[in-house]
């Protein structure tokens, strides 16, 4: 099982310009723990310092906003697209 | 000269060069255009408006443009309506409405945010320029991008009226029809001004585009007479209208032009699409995103931007935010074009049904002055009350006809003022 998650330019600076990880996170919550862990210094630009996710950091499971579906625990299968959008903007 | 302004993140604080770009690196939250108060305190003065013409370029100082700018177009410039007969209906003595519906060239507030965005356009070396748009914006984007030799290129959610892509097609305007709502129009031109040079001016020129909106307060307080009213209700979709007028009322007072005054700010939302709303209503810390489902198409956000500077901006001025049902809105526009002879499209219908909402709860006082903004114009939302207008017979160019059908008519008022007296 693996599935991907999609990283935006603004974050890549902090992945050595990768620009995508696989992982074979259950949830949504391990996929951002496996970027985190790999790349130590997203973290704190992820997760504030209560450890919820950013208010300005969007998160999608594939064409759906996490907050439509389960939030962090929402179940991830082979092939899922996990993708981070800094600060939409819009309107 | 010296610019003096530059971009400055919302949440941070952490300052930035002017650059095409809409968000902080350091923590993600939007960056607006700041300014060096003191300098332009020195650089504008009130009295050299006396020799400007009345559109939303008598206030440049105000404005992320360089010296070198030269205006073209009389963009903004509305009225502000002294409300007669909708204020007496709701039972206030002080209401108007500011009427962009009328703003040129293509009937909305979103005139004004695209001719700041495009100035930064040009700065910034884009050939392309574009946007995400529930219809206003991709309006104002096609007229002025073509007419300045862009190219332009709008994306709009497939089930947006067709009025509206119309209204965009015709001047020439690439026009991309996205299978989802208007969040994922967002999310899609988001990942494109990531990856293409373009210049989408609600994303990567977002900064720039939104200080346009500015102008929509000075204007406010300029035709009050300098003075700030003590209420304002403002539509609400991605939230930055609302913020973007409490910032215009607070550099007039910090530069003295007008008396300091604690506005209230009111937001209106369709029930259908009322994330911020919600939050208000609800006092929650971070409103909830939402899945859109209203008439009102332009207010049609269910994850605003600027939502939780709007939630914050409503709290602390003392204000309030309501919301309402689609046959509601349908009410609201009849009832303002009725009264005031003014025809606002449904986010209009929005504002003018909360403010009456807003008055009958006594969150806005009898006597106090309260602005209502209506920021697009009732001809590009027709779909939305079609219905309650069926085409009526015709009849024969005879004058025998018409006392027929008059005499009916008069019947018919008869037999009305007849089941009233007995209900």
């Amino acid at each position: 099982m693996a599935i991907t998650i999609e990283i935006p330019t603004a974050f890549r600076r902090f992945t050595e310009g990768a620009p995508k990880i696989d992982s074979g996170a259950l949830t949504v919550a391990e996929a951002l723990n496996d970027l985190t862990a790999k790349y130590p210094a997203l973290s704190r630009h992820v997760r504030d310092e209560q450890g919820q996710i950013r208010q300005f950091l969007n998160v999608y499971l594939n064409e759906d906003d996490i907050r439509f579906l389960d939030g962090e625990s929402s179940p991830l299968k082979d092939g899922d697209r996990v993708l981070l959008v800094p600060s939409i903007a819009g309107g | 000269m010296k610019e003096i302004h530059y971009l400055r993140c919302r949440e941070c604080g952490k300052k930035f060069a002017n650059a095409p770009l809409s968000f902080c690196e350091e923590c993600f939250a939007p960056l607006e255009v700041s300014y060096d108060y003191e300098a332009l305190r020195r650089l504008a003065n009130r009295d050299a408006l006396r020799d400007r013409a009345f559109n939303m370029w008598r206030y440049s100082e105000f404005l992320p443009l360089p010296d070198s700018f030269v205006p073209t177009h009389a963009i903004g410039g509305t009225p502000l309506v002294k409300s007669r007969k909708f204020a007496e209906r709701v039972g206030v003595k002080n209401l108007y409405f500011k009427n962009d519906a009328v703003c040129f060239p293509t009937l909305s507030f979103k005139d004004r945010v695209v001719a700041t965005a495009l100035v930064a356009a040009r700065r910034f070396g884009f050939d392309t320029i574009g946007c995400s748009s529930t219809g206003n914006l991709a309006n104002a984007v096609a007229a002025q991008g073509t007419q300045q030799g862009f190219e332009t290129c709008v994306f709009v959610p497939a089930d947006l009226e067709p009025v509206k892509i119309l209204n965009s097609a015709v001047y020439g305007a690439r026009i991309v029809r996205i299978n989802g709502n208007y969040d994922h129009v967002n999310r899609l031109c988001t990942q494109i001004a990531d990856k293409f040079r373009w210049g989408l001016v609600n994303v990567n020129l977002r900064p720039y585009y939104a200080e346009g909106s500015k102008t929509h307060g000075f204007e406010i307080a300029e035709q009050l007479g300098w003075e700030l009213p003590d209420n304002v209700v403002v539509p609400m979709a991605g939230g930055s209208l609302i913020g973007k007028i409490a910032k215009a009322f607070c550099e007039l007072a910090h530069l003295g032009w007008v008396e300091p005054k604690q506005v209230k700010f009111f937001g209106a939302q369709a029930t259908g699409c009322s994330p911020i709303a919600d939050g208000v209503k609800r006092n929650l810390a971070r409103f909830q995103p939402q899945k859109p489902n209203t008439i009102a198409r332009s207010l049609a956000i269910g994850n605003p931007a600027d939502g939780p500077f709007a939630l914050r901006l409503i709290r602390e001025s003392g204000g309030w935010a309501e919301d309402l049902s689609d046959p509601e809105i349908i009410d609201a526009i009849k009832l303002l074009a009725e009264t005031e002879g003014i025809f606002g499209e449904t986010a209009g219908g929005v504002t003018a049904g909360v403010a009456a909402k807003l008055v009958e709860q006594g969150r806005i006082g009898r006597d106090e002055t309260t602005v209502v903004c209506i920021t697009g114009n009732g001809l590009k939302t027709i779909d939305a009350i079609a219905a309650d207008f069926p085409v009526q017979d015709a009849i024969e160019p005879r004058l025998e006809a018409f006392e027929t059908l008059l005499e009916q008519h008069l019947q018919r008022i008869a037999s009305a003022q007849t089941e009233e007296t007995h209900a």
